[in-house]
């Protein structure tokens, strides 16, 4: 398997570059970040707002390595940052490892619940939050509005102003006509610990348990209901209980003719 | 309006400068001239001009004086001035009263009003020339001195002292390589903050293939206290418009966009007047002066967004997206605007352009100090006795801007720091007065030479303080998308904050310059990566202040209300009332000749009462 990707690089010797990290020199194809190159080779650099599936963001800043050479050093987040021809990269310096411990502080003091911070926080031994907690369970990683535009189609959500006032809403704060209910925004979500929880107020991004019509199918089961966390809404089994049984039986049927 | 004539070739150009160079030079009639930029415009030179235009109405003079209302002539302290021509005679401060004084006597009588000239606080006498004023002779106004001379409306006026002429020597007489080997030898660094040398600048824009290339003026200044770029657009438009048609043309460039923000709305309608004239005139469009070069400008209106002054996030902004910067590399030399190569440079690097062709290289290169050439505008505000723009060569120290341009502190209070640069800048103190100013010595302080703004802090400011106000600004201008910008300027200033409210504890310090520092080093683009600068910059020099407020829980320049107690000294008290009369809080007691007393659980430290004391028996601590 290596060797079958060896040889393809190798087919494609003219678009590939050199570059260092961590003292090792790898190749790579030209319009790769570095963090992509870091992951072919099996080098962990974390990261909480990239997603393979979605565009590259660099808002976290978890994924920052150190580039160039001493005195002339800095950081830039790797997802972001294009594999460069001779470029020297470090993963893991005091620098680095300074910067990223104080970014998983910063995020644990505005969303202290989330698990996928905690871990992070445990593995990097940040132990204590010197700031003043302030829980907004939202790190502003942009996962959602990207998951909602890009792989969704919705653009139903996007940020709401800047600096310290920014936030995660939909056009002009009301139940967005774009939002198709599909919960990709709560599914990707790395800080709302709760996910659903249940109808809020109209400015809430969600609500979708409001809804008269939910995307639910006709017929699931308790994993595919994205509200059973939350204890399941309810709203299919109270509003068509005939059509879901009928279906049922239907497809019931169709399969035993197959099986004939 | 006169219509103007559309200019087909290089030679019409060149024969209408010359006869508006010559109607200028045989023009003998004496010239007001009227500073009206929106800061003489705030102070009233509007109704001056009016109340001018009647009283030459009254005298029949109309054929004999011309008024001329031009923009900003750097002097804001003594706005709204007048400089009368061809004796040079300045007036300061003028009242639309003293209109009719001007032309009976120094129109007519050719005498000169005393009390209408500037007092030398040096040496306490008048002055009248322009040129002897202290303000202006250790300038170099090489960008801004036109100022004074050009209506910004008339495009006539432009031609008259020689403008355009640097476009004809580009377009006429200079290959594109020429040009810009021409600035890259002037030593031109870019005036907007980074200082990169602009030569090299234009250099890749113009290497990087492709048929569509552009360009972009940056005047989205939002420094607080900042008006260099706004006095330019202003006063000179044209001057502006020449610079970004040589560098148009330069690159290879066949679009241009001037971004400028939606608060400047005399800039905007100046610079668009222009933009049309120079259309009507055959400057701009196809076939420039019968060459086969075609440029068009438009203008973008900013909503006001510090973070939009960053290349990438100013660009997203002309696109119409969120202005939130992106990742360099790739710059916008290889992809900007709609993808395309971009160019994008500061108001007053544009403005240097044309004198760089007209005077080739050597016209920059020969001011200023080996890494920075030429001048800069620096808008000099704060406790200074002359708030004003000052155009001076780079290298010149800034004890020499602050006293001898500056004219010193007022009041006759001690210097205490000079913050320059800008919310991203940093302060210098007293014992630095003597620190050249150009772009290497200013990181080296700590700070940065920034777009030009230069705050000057006496004694009573309380740099902790500081901190906090531009940390405060700071938090609402970060674009939000990097949590160690957004998170981190919050954090900072909620520390800083708790520090003045004397909530300060030990560690808090070392705290404040570890997460400081992690702003520098992890943020995306210029904003974070120098949002530390004002935390970092006042805990490196005025350590001991910041230390008196955790310790000792003392503001010693009595600025941190929560730290500070006002009393009275019983000495000095003569019992006048003068207090108990202003206190709103009636936090005074007592009677006429007796000491008064001051009830602190009443004190809401309003400095009323400090104000009011003549005897100096309130004490601040």
């Amino acid at each position: 398997m290596r060797l079958a990707i060896l040889m393809q690089l190798k087919s494609n010797e003219e678009k590939m570059i050199t570059l260092k990290i961590n003292g090792l020199e790898v190749r790579a194809e030209e319009g790769q970040t570095i963090l992509e190159v870091a992951k072919f080779y099996g080098l962990e650099i974390p990261t909480l707002c990239y997603n393979e599936g979605l565009s590259h963001y660099g808002g976290c800043r978890l994924c920052l390595v150190e580039i160039g050479e001493e005195p002339k050093t800095k950081l830039v987040s790797s997802c972001t940052y294009p594999a460069e021809e001779s470029l020297v990269v470090r993963t893991d310096t005091k620098r680095v490892i300074e910067a990223r411990k104080m970014m998983i502080e910063l995020m644990l003091s505005v969303a202290p619940n989330s698990k996928i911070i905690q871990d992070l926080a445990s593995k990097f031994g940040v132990k204590q939050v010197r700031f003043k907690i302030r829980n907004e369970e939202c790190i502003l990683c942009g996962l959602c509005v990207r998951m909602c535009a890009e792989q969704m189609d919705g653009r139903a959500i996007g940020f709401q102003n800047r600096g310290y006032k920014r936030k995660i809403s939909t056009p002009f704060d009301i139940r967005s006509e774009e939002c198709r209910l599909c919960g990709g925004c709560i599914y990707i979500c790395p800080a709302c610990q709760l996910r659903c929880q249940g109808p809020q107020a109209d400015t809430a991004v969600c609500n979708a348990c409001l809804t008269m019509d939910p995307t639910c199918l006709d017929f699931y089961d308790d994993l595919q209901c994205w509200m059973y966390d939350a204890g399941r809404c309810g709203t299919c089994i109270r509003e068509k209980p005939e059509k879901s049984k009928s279906k049922k039986q239907t497809q019931k049927s169709k399969q035993k003719e197959k099986n004939a | 309006m006169r219509k103007i004539k559309k200019i087909k070739t290089i030679k019409d150009l060149e024969q209408l400068i010359h006869s508006q160079v010559q109607a200028r030079k045989s023009e003998k009639k004496p010239v007001l001239t009227v500073s009206a930029g929106t800061c003489g415009q705030a102070r009233g030179s509007l109704q001056v001009i009016k109340s001018l235009e009647k009283a030459i109405k009254e005298e029949n003079l109309e054929d004999k004086v011309k008024i001329k209302v031009t923009g900003c002539h750097g002097f804001c302290e003594a706005e709204p001035n007048i400089i009368v021509q061809p004796q040079n005679i300045f007036y300061q401060k003028v009242q639309p009263k003293d209109a009719k004084d001007i032309t009976s006597q120094t129109i007519i009588n050719n005498k000169v009003i005393d009390q209408l000239l500037f007092t030398d606080l040096a040496t306490g006498k008048k002055v009248s020339n322009e040129k002897n004023i202290p303000f202006y002779k250790k300038q170099k106004r090489i960008i801004l001195g036109d100022n004074t001379l050009i209506d910004p409306t008339d495009m006539n006026d432009y031609l008259s002292i020689g403008g355009y002429r640097s476009l004809i020597k580009a377009l006429s007489g200079m290959t594109q390589e020429e040009i810009i080997e021409t600035v890259k030898q002037s030593g031109l660094r870019g005036r907007g903050g980074a200082g990169f040398p602009t030569g090299y600048k234009w250099e890749f824009a113009r290497k990087t293939k492709g048929d569509t290339k552009y360009i972009i003026c940056n005047a989205d200044e939002g420094d607080p206290g900042a008006y260099m770029d706004r006095s330019l657009l202003e006063g000179n438009p044209h001057r502006v418009l020449e610079g970004m048609i040589i560098g148009a043309y330069a690159i290879g460039a066949g679009e241009g966009y001037i971004y400028v923000r939606d608060e400047y709305p005399l800039a905007v309608e100046h610079i668009s007047l222009a933009i049309s004239q120079a259309e009507e005139m055959g400057l701009l469009g196809k076939n420039i002066l019968g060459t086969n070069f075609n440029f068009e400008l438009h203008i973008t209106k900013g909503a006001g967004a510090f973070v939009c002054g960053e290349e990438t996030a100013l660009i997203a902004s002309v696109e119409g997206r969120v202005g939130e910067p992106r990742q360099r590399p790739p710059f916008p030399a290889v992809k900007g605007l709609w993808g395309k190569p971009t160019n994008i440079n500061n108001v007053e690097t544009w403005a240097n352009i044309p004198l760089i062709i007209e005077k080739g290289p050597q016209g920059l290169s020969r001011i200023g100090t080996n890494g920075s050439k030429g001048t800069k505008i620096f808008s000099l505000v704060g406790k200074i006795n002359n708030t004003g723009l000052v155009e001076v060569p780079m290298g010149i120290s800034l004890r020499e801007i602050i006293f001898d341009i500056g004219g010193g502190i007022p009041g006759g209070k001690d210097f205490k720091a000079v913050q320059t640069g800008g919310p991203s800048g940093g302060c210098i103190p007293k014992e630095m007065l003597d620190l050249p100013v150009d772009y290497e010595s200013l990181t080296k302080a700590g700070s940065i030479m920034g777009s030009g703004g230069m705050i000057v802090m006496d004694e009573n400011t309380c740099m902790v303080d500081v901190a906090k106000y531009f940390l405060n600004f700071l938090r609402d201008e970060s674009c939000g998308k990097c949590i160690s910008c957004r998170e981190g300027t919050q954090r900072m200033w909620e520390i800083v904050t708790d520090i003045t409210e004397g909530k300060g504890s030990r560690g808090d310090l070392e705290f404040l310059e570890a997460l400081a520092k992690t702003t520098r080093d992890a943020s995306l683009c210029g904003l974070g990566q120098t949002a530390a600068n004002p935390v970092l910059s006042t805990i490196r020099h005025f350590r001991d202040e910041y230390e008196a407020h955790i310790k000792d829980k003392k503001c010693p320049a009595g600025v941190c209300k929560e730290l500070i107690q006002y009393s009275i000294i019983e000495e000095n008290c003569t019992g006048c009332l003068a207090c108990l009369k202003v206190c709103p809080q009636e936090a005074i007691s007592g009677e006429l000749k007796k000491v008064h007393v001051l009830d602190q659980s009443k004190c809401i430290k309003c400095a009323a009462c400090y104000e009011a004391c003549n005897f100096d028996a309130i004490k601040i601590e």
